[in-house]
């Protein structure tokens, strides 16, 4: 998974082997000479680029973050969202009833919205089940999280290193969908009309509507800092749509999986 | 379904005010119990004029029949045999709608107009509005909508709103042999309530009450019970009140802070942009700089 497929890149990215060129000694230099650093942005930290025999720069430029596989499940899960939230924002606030209209009117709109609520779920279940070992907090992690109003603010300094796959934040995310498309899939079956919501008390179902309608404000905040911090980390995008990401970006955010695969794509 | 088109108290699922410039007499049904002798003519004349027909069940082993409301049954007689101060007492109780001041069924609907609250106090559902969540249901603290099966709306009685707002009163009121039902303004109902009650107490019902419940604003539909200590023993809650689940989840409070709180999560994305910048990526490899 996390191997760097070469034939999924592109041609032009051919290995830098036996040719050491800028991007090779940005590797090994940026300690040495911050000031000539060519991404101002990026201040060294140590340890970061001290990768035995360079190894990292021997690969392919670009490196695999994400399979097809997982971006084609990333994708199916984000439409059901868009879908299941659009719908239920109808249910949620009169304000918002004319987008019952995108789904052919109230009634069939009450009738899809579980249908894709369960698509949701069957599809993020398998592919979060994929990613749950990267995404297991580590030691390290509870200082980024004590560090993050620091990284949101673009303060490098005392931000620790990220380890994994996935920094602290991106962890923390992962672990409140879980729970909440958990908590959105159950009390959702016992308001379900009508094939569950009759089996239940007239208390159940207002107690699980209360659970569905705070978990889903609480996808929807979760979603929404998603979706922000893929915008505003620049290079992000292109991990979710083609797939890879450059080297330096992987230098630069995720140290830790990037001296795991950098090496491997050779 | 509703004739009356301008005097509507409150409308499901709407933020502004509903068409309110006519004001219309309070309007109430009174309902004897301590008269009713369980003869069921209400619960035919309610077929007939609302044009019903429930399917045609088995005995349960009780003279409740059919055993409960349905989409097609809009009142129903209950039976209930009651132990009270040592005698067998056989209580009956003409079901329905109560249609109350303060509606849980119209504060859980979603569907803008599926639920209107007339100005002469009628609850009213309007199923071309409904979309069948089954909100209303769950809102009730009296357990009377059912979901249609055929249709998925909502269905329960309109105290025949479409008799009433001509100057009649409702088909089971019209009918019954013993008046233990009357219809006429909510004051006159409750004065003619009082009255009954001291009836009641002169033959020895010393714990005869009113049943008006104020934890929902009071009702349109009001109940004389001779055992008026144990509204339970009727199948009536005590204390009926919209619960604060349902106050928490349907308050416009509530929902709108979360609309709010969704805006404000959207602009604090856009001021952390304009504030503090993108983070930016690295430039890989000299020679693309530039393109991307």
């Amino acid at each position: 998974m996390a191997t760097a497929d070469k034939s999924s890149l592109t041609p032009a990215d051919k290995p830098l082997t036996g040719s050491p060129g800028p991007a090779q000694r940005e590797a090994t230099s940026g300690e040495a000479s911050p000031l000539t650093s060519p991404e101002p942005l990026v201040k060294p930290r140590v340890g970061r680029a001290e990768v035995p025999g360079e190894a990292p720069a021997e690969g392919p430029r670009l490196l695999l973050r994400y399979s097809t596989g997982e971006r084609l499940a990333h994708w199916g899960v984000a439409i059901a969202y868009i879908l299941v939230f659009l719908s239920g924002l109808a249910l949620f606030h009169p304000f918002f009833f004319w987008t019952s209209a995108l789904f052919g009117g109230g009634p069939l709109m009450r009738i899809l919205h579980p249908f894709i609520g369960v698509a949701l779920a069957v599809l993020f279940y398998p592919y979060a089940a994929r990613l749950w070992r990267d995404n297991r907090m580590l030691p390290r992690d509870w200082a980024w999280v004590r560090a993050m109003f620091s990284y949101i603010n673009r303060r490098e300094a005392g931000v620790p290193e990220v380890e994994g796959k996935y920094n602290a934040g991106q962890k923390l995310m992962y672990w409140s969908m879980i729970a909440v498309i958990a908590a959105l899939l159950l009390s959702g079956i016992v308001l379900w009309q009508p094939y569950f919501a009759p089996s239940f008390s007239a208390t159940a179902r207002q107690a699980a509507a209360v659970v569905h309608v705070i978990s889903a404000f609480i996808m929807f905040v979760g979603i929404g800092i998603h979706v922000y911090a893929a915008y505003w980390t620049k290079g992000s995008m292109k991990a979710m749509t083609r797939g890879t990401v450059t080297r330096a970006w992987a230098r630069m955010h995720h140290p830790g999986w990037y001296r795991q695969v950098a090496g491997k794509g050779r | 379904m509703a004739l009356q088109s301008l005097d509507i108290e409150r409308r499901s699922a709407t933020s502004t005010a509903s068409p309110m410039a006519r004001k219309t007499l309070e309007v109430a049904k009174l309902i004897d119990v301590s008269r009713c002798i369980g003869c069921k003519a209400c619960q035919s004349a309610c077929m007939e004029w609302n044009d019903l027909r429930d399917d045609v069940g088995v005995v349960a082993g009780s003279y409740t029949n059919p055993p409960d409301l349905t989409d097609q049954s809009w009142t129903l007689m209950r039976f209930y045999e009651e132990q009270i101060e040592g005698s067998l007492q056989w209580l009956i109780l003409k079901d329905g709608c109560l249609h109350c001041a303060d509606p849980g069924c119209l504060k859980a609907c979603p569907a803008p107009g599926a639920i209107v609250q007339y100005t002469n106090g009628v609850v009213d559902f309007h199923q071309e509005n409904c979309i069948g969540c089954g909100y209303c249901i769950s809102g009730c603290p009296f357990n009377i909508p059912r979901m249609s099966k055929r249709d998925n709306k909502a269905y329960k009685c309109t105290l025949c709103s479409d008799r009433i707002s001509v100057g009649l009163e409702p088909a089971c009121v019209k009918t019954c042999p013993t008046q233990a039902l009357s219809f006429g303004s909510k004051e006159d109902m409750l004065a003619q309530a009082e009255h009954r009650l001291t009836d009641l107490r002169e033959r020895g019902f010393t714990k005869a009450a009113v049943y008006d419940p104020q934890g929902v604003g009071g009702t349109h539909v009001v109940f004389v019970l001779p055992h008026g200590d144990k509204p339970e023993a009727y199948g009536l809650p005590k204390e009926p009140r919209i619960g604060p689940l349902l106050a928490v989840w349907r308050s416009w409070v509530s929902r709108s802070l979360g609309v709010f709180t969704m805006f404000a999560v959207v602009v604090a994305g856009v001021f952390h942009y304009m504030k503090v910048g993108p983070l930016e990526e690295p430039k890989d490899d000299p020679s693309k700089r530039g393109e991307d």
